[in-house]
């Protein structure tokens, strides 16, 4: 365990050196936070209240998408797992007293809870400057926003791991990493939010995990009914479940992969 | 112009070697331009029209924008890695070939999966030529090409300058990011959507004004929402030619003041 803990720790502290990345991150994701924020006012201008949502609600959600890109890195870049696959480098981490899921984990839940703190909440207080945003009233939501960035993050590191493992069939995992990172803003209600899609299409990306990312994380700050379940704790539990089933499909994939790169000989 | 595109060519049969990795490179980037359409398609689901436009006029700005974009990205889209090459000292080893710089780093990683965008841009701007009662005068159907041209241009030297600033900041990819990207994500929509302060900005400032809105206001022959002067919808060939000037002397000003990262 104090193995893992200290990868995190690594994880944080590496990341923490790009500053100035930090800061460019955080600029370009209020820019488009208010590019995206004004297309939805023009969209509310015409149609005041769309399957529940309000302009407002809109772009409270616009500003929870840009300040979780950080966290779950749902536009990218991909785990460095998948080039150490294609480079071979994989064996090193193979040989480790560690399991590479968790050691991955660690490391990137690190990183995560960097880019949460200088760069969710820079985004969002941006969002809060230059927009009318909902915000929850009670103490209680917040802390469940917080657990649900927590989820999140999980959610998006099980996604991107199965993306990266891939490579263990496929060698060169480019084509899976790009095909996921349009996939997430896509279908998490990052690009629009899944009120304004068409029902049917809304009600499948609702049962996916890439919601998780996103769209349950934004209703659950917004106290909306239409989360899984109805309420906070539907919400919350939709993601740990989708969290599990990942790592453990993650967990599983790894151990058949594996036995293939002793096969390749590296 | 030969070597760019014998550079260009060498790049794609390199990534020909992966044919998997390529069709699927290439499938994600048209089916991210295809995602994008299918948002605009959503947005006027719920609104006959969005600042006074219909969907197929905002189709004919979005398919302006999106294939300026995407040729621009093909043609050049290289450019923005120019930190990345700053920091491993791979652009002092392009400095010393007998080529120019800028022909390398453009053709540097060269992939024809970026045209994967080109196709589903063209086709919506097609479909909105199609469904638009445009008056077809011989000037206008000239214009066409014209735009498009002119279009890329613009993208092109945006491009150029933004990956200039990395001479500068060489982590400042992600800021040129919110220019280029967000530059194209503003184009897609009618800039009447923003308002008149960010329109202004958009046409006097960073003048992506005249990749889409102004081209498609002349096309669809309509008056400026935001009330600006019909003169500039025969601007984009000037700003065209001027911004690449520009982009030009930025380039050569950034490459002569470069000292290489000296650690």
């Amino acid at each position: 365990m104090r193995v893992y803990v200290a990868v995190f720790g690594h994880g944080l502290r590496r990341f923490s050196e790009y500053r100035a990345a930090t800061a460019a991150g955080v600029f370009t994701n209020s820019v488009f936070g208010a590019i995206n924020a004004m297309v939805l006012l023009a969209v509310f201008a015409a149609q005041p209240r769309i399957n529940g949502y309000t302009a407002a609600d809109a772009v409270t959600q616009v500003y929870v998408a840009q300040a979780l890109i950080g966290p779950t890195a749902i536009m990218g870049p991909p785990l460095e797992l998948s080039q150490r696959i294609r480079t071979g480098d994989v064996a090193v981490d193979l040989l480790r007293p560690a399991h590479p899921l968790l050691w991955f984990l660690a490391q990137d839940l690190g990183r995560a809870a960097y880019s949460a703190v200088f760069r969710s909440v820079p985004t969002f207080s941006v969002g809060i400057v230059l927009f009318p945003l909902v915000l929850p009233p009670d103490p209680l939501r917040w802390a469940a926003a917080a657990a649900a960035l927590a989820l999140a993050s999980l959610v998006g590191f099980g996604l991107r791991y199965l993306y990266a493992i891939a490579g263990f069939w496929i060698l060169d995992t480019r084509g899976v990493d790009s095909l996921g990172a349009l996939l997430g803003p896509f279908c998490s209600g990052m690009v629009l939010p899944l009120v304004l899609f068409p029902e049917g299409l809304a009600a499948l990306l609702r049962a996916l995990p890439w919601s998780a990312l996103v769209q349950v994380p934004a209703e659950i700050l917004l106290g909306k009914e239409t989360l899984p379940g109805g309420s906070t704790a539907g919400g919350l539990l939709f993601q740990a479940a989708w969290a599990a089933v990942l790592l453990g499909l993650g967990a599983a994939l790894t151990a058949r992969g594996t036995r293939r790169v002793a096969v390749q000989g590296g | 112009m030969l070597t760019y595109l014998r550079l260009a060519w060498t790049w794609s049969r390199a990534l020909a070697q992966y044919p998997a990795s390529l069709a699927m490179l290439t499938a994600a980037q048209a089916a991210a331009t295809a995602a994008e359409l299918c948002a605009v398609l959503f947005v006027f689901g719920h609104t006959e029209r969005l600042a006074g436009f219909t969907l197929h006029e905002a189709l004919l700005v979005y398919g302006l924008a999106a294939l300026a974009f995407s040729l621009a990205d093909t043609l050049l889209g290289s450019v923005d890695r120019l930190g990345e090459h700053i920091r491993a000292g791979s652009f002092d080893v392009m400095l010393v070939r007998p080529v120019p710089a800028l022909v390398q780093i453009a053709t540097d990683g060269f992939s024809p999966r970026r045209l994967g965008k080109t196709v589903p841009s063209a086709a919506a701007l097609g479909w909105a030529l199609w469904e638009l009662p445009i008056d077809w005068t011989p000037l206008r159907v000239a214009a066409l090409p014209a735009f498009v041209v002119s279009g890329t241009v613009v993208c092109c030297s945006i491009w150029v300058i933004g990956a200039c600033l990395q001479f500068a900041v060489v982590d400042a990819r992600e800021v040129a990011n919110s220019v280029t990207y967000g530059g194209q994500a503003l184009t897609q929509y009618p800039l009447a959507v923003y308002g008149r302060d960010a329109a202004r900005a958009f046409t006097f400032v960073v003048p992506l004004a005249f990749v889409s809105w102004q081209p498609a206001l002349y096309l669809l022959d309509r008056p400026d929402p935001l009330g600006m002067g019909a003169w500039l919808r025969a601007a984009p060939p000037g700003v065209a030619v001027g911004l690449a000037l520009l982009a030009a002397a930025v380039w050569r000003s950034g490459v002569r003041r470069y000292r290489s990262t000296g650690s």
